[in-house]
């Protein structure tokens, strides 16, 4: 397993929007990184820098030892294939069923399109769907249409397509942002296990303060494009929390 | 009522319209009046146009279905020539669109080369391509569906493309994010996302063609228009009455197929 790797990362917009700055930090295999700030902070910017979908202005980002920022733009596939993405929206292809939504994980793989069809694939690989299917206990379900599944359900066929891509390395935004508490505690209880189980890196930005605090283990904290705070969750003091919470709390009001 | 800053932000009781406007109206009004003063409408020939119309329908009820059979098979013809000539299209709309939309157009220069393409095969008449295929190669059915290939494309390649546009990005970000490569998202993310709606737009285009396919024969380009034309041009308005009933009912079970078969996809 590898590590992910972010190295004096600047990312500047057009000419003066620094959404990115100075940004250093090592997650290594099997550790599970909470990333929070407010909105605007540079989250989801982070993110692209990461997985070579927006290009730092400065620094590097290393996937293992590959530094992703030297590449062309044709050579991201073999990164892109080590780093698993799980979304707010799911993101899940609607109208087809969630068995093929499953297989597409294994585009990233060297055996073509055709062969992630559920008419052409391996039996091999419809098998190993099934089992990324029953991992998240949804073997019942490969047939359904997608958009036939609860929000709950959906983001667990997208843990299962991740999982099917073998991953080293997840990067979830707010992936239980659109799931009420109870479904999202269950999908977060997925998606730990699946990190353990593999040891995989993980780095998950999340904004509900008791999920933090439930299922933290390191926090990075993110102000205005800067980390602002990079500890175990219990070196770090409540009143912490409680500043970025309330500083959520007042974005939220200043958009209303 | 004292305040003068107020006043003075008070928005005006109307707009003054912009010099574009104006100029756009004027044309407007320039042209629609040239066109009633040259058209030279007159009482006397709207009458007149009355008294040709009964005569026409006079001779042509009842119409004379004792010749039908043999513009079943101009009828054929037709539908064969849609058929073909859409099927056609749309198989080339499907790279133009991929080509041509935002998110999608691997380059600028050929993403403008597909809309070039769009845009020139929609907004030339049909029947200025069919004149030109008939010079080119030859009268007759082949010319028909060139023809109704080329407007194929220019309505589905237009419709295609704006579908694409409006694609959530997020299952292809998906996609793109296990390592899929170009095709892989394409096929595995674009295409099942955007099946339904092509279906439904190449259906349309096939009603389409199948309207426009009837009347290419007045140009020479086959099917049915050639026997219209024909029955017209010898006065036999019962056999033209019979020949436009035909198109009438093909086109209208074809309208009905084709919606029930949209519903079902939709
Ligand atoms: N594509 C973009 N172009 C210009 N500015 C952007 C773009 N994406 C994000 N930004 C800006 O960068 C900053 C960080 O945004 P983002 O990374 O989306 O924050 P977060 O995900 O933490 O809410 C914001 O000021 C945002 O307006
Ligand atoms: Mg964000």
């Amino acid at each position: 397993m590898i590590s992910i790797v972010a190295k004096d990362l600047k990312k500047v917009y057009g000419n003066d929007v620094v959404a990115l700055s100075d940004i250093n930090f090592e997650v290594k295999p099997g550790e599970k990184v909470m990333l929070l700030g407010h909105n605007g902070s540079g989250k989801s910017t982070l993110f692209k820098c990461l997985t070579g979908f927006e290009r730092p202005t400065e620094g590097k980002v290393f996937i293992g030892d590959t530094d992703i920022t030297s590449l062309k733009k044709n050579e991201f596939r073999n990164v892109r294939k080590q780093v698993g993405l799980v979304f707010q929206n799911f993101n899940l292809i609607n109208n087809i069923s969630v068995f093929q939504n499953v297989l597409y994980g294994a585009l990233g793989g060297n055996q073509g399109f055709r062969k992630t069809l559920n008419a052409f694939a391996s039996d091999e690989m419809r098998y190993k769907a099934m089992e990324c299917l029953d991992r998240v206990s949804l073997a019942e379900f490969a047939n359904r249409r997608a958009d036939q599944l609860s929000g709950g359900q959906k983001q667990r066929v997208a843990i299962a397509r991740t999982i099917m891509q073998e991953p080293e390395i997840i990067l979830a935004d707010e992936p239980v942002a659109s799931l009420d508490p109870k479904v999202g505690r269950e999908v977060m209880d997925l998606l730990w296990d699946v990190a353990d189980e593999r040891g995989l890196a993980v780095i998950c930005i999340l904004h509900q303060m008791d999920i933090v605090k439930e299922y933290g283990e390191r926090i990075i904290a993110l102000k205005d494009g800067k980390i602002v705070k990079d500890d175990l969750i219990e070196n770090i003091e409540d009143s912490f929390f409680k500043e970025l919470y309330e500083l959520d709390k007042a974005d939220e009001s200043e958009v209303k | 009522m004292s305040d003068n800053r107020l006043k003075q932000l008070m928005p005006a009781r109307r707009k003054k319209p912009s010099l574009e406007i104006v100029i756009i109206t004027f044309i407007f009004i320039a042209l629609f009046v040239l066109g009633v003063m040259g058209a030279e409408i007159t009482l006397a020939r709207i009458f007149k146009g009355f008294d040709n119309i009964g005569n026409f329908l006079m001779r042509a009820f009842p119409p004379d279905f004792s010749k039908v059979n043999s513009v079943v098979k101009s009828v054929f013809e037709t539908l064969q020539m849609a058929v073909v000539g859409t099927v056609f299209g749309v198989i080339l709309s499907l790279p133009i669109a991929l080509l041509g939309a935002k998110n999608t157009a691997p380059s600028k220069i050929l993403a403008n080369i597909s809309r070039g393409i769009v845009i020139v095969s929609r907004t030339i008449p049909d029947l200025v391509f069919a004149l030109i295929f008939v010079i080119t190669v030859g009268l007759g059915s082949f010319a028909g569906i060139l023809t109704i290939m080329i407007d194929t494309v220019g309505f589905c390649g237009r419709f295609f493309m704006e579908r694409i546009e409006e694609l959530d990005p997020g299952p292809i970000q998906a996609l793109e994010s296990t390592g899929a490569s170009r095709f892989g998202v394409t096929a595995g993310a674009i295409m099942p996302m955007t099946f339904p709606s092509f279906v439904g737009t190449s259906l349309f285009a096939l009603e389409k063609s199948i309207r426009g396919a009837s009347v290419l024969g007045l140009v020479g380009a086959g099917g049915i228009g050639i026997e219209l034309n024909t029955a017209m041009n010898l006065r036999r308005y019962d056999s033209a009455l019979m020949i436009i009933l035909v198109i009438l009912i093909v086109v209208l079970i074809f309208e009905k197929v084709s919606r029930s078969l949209r519903e079902r996809i939709m």
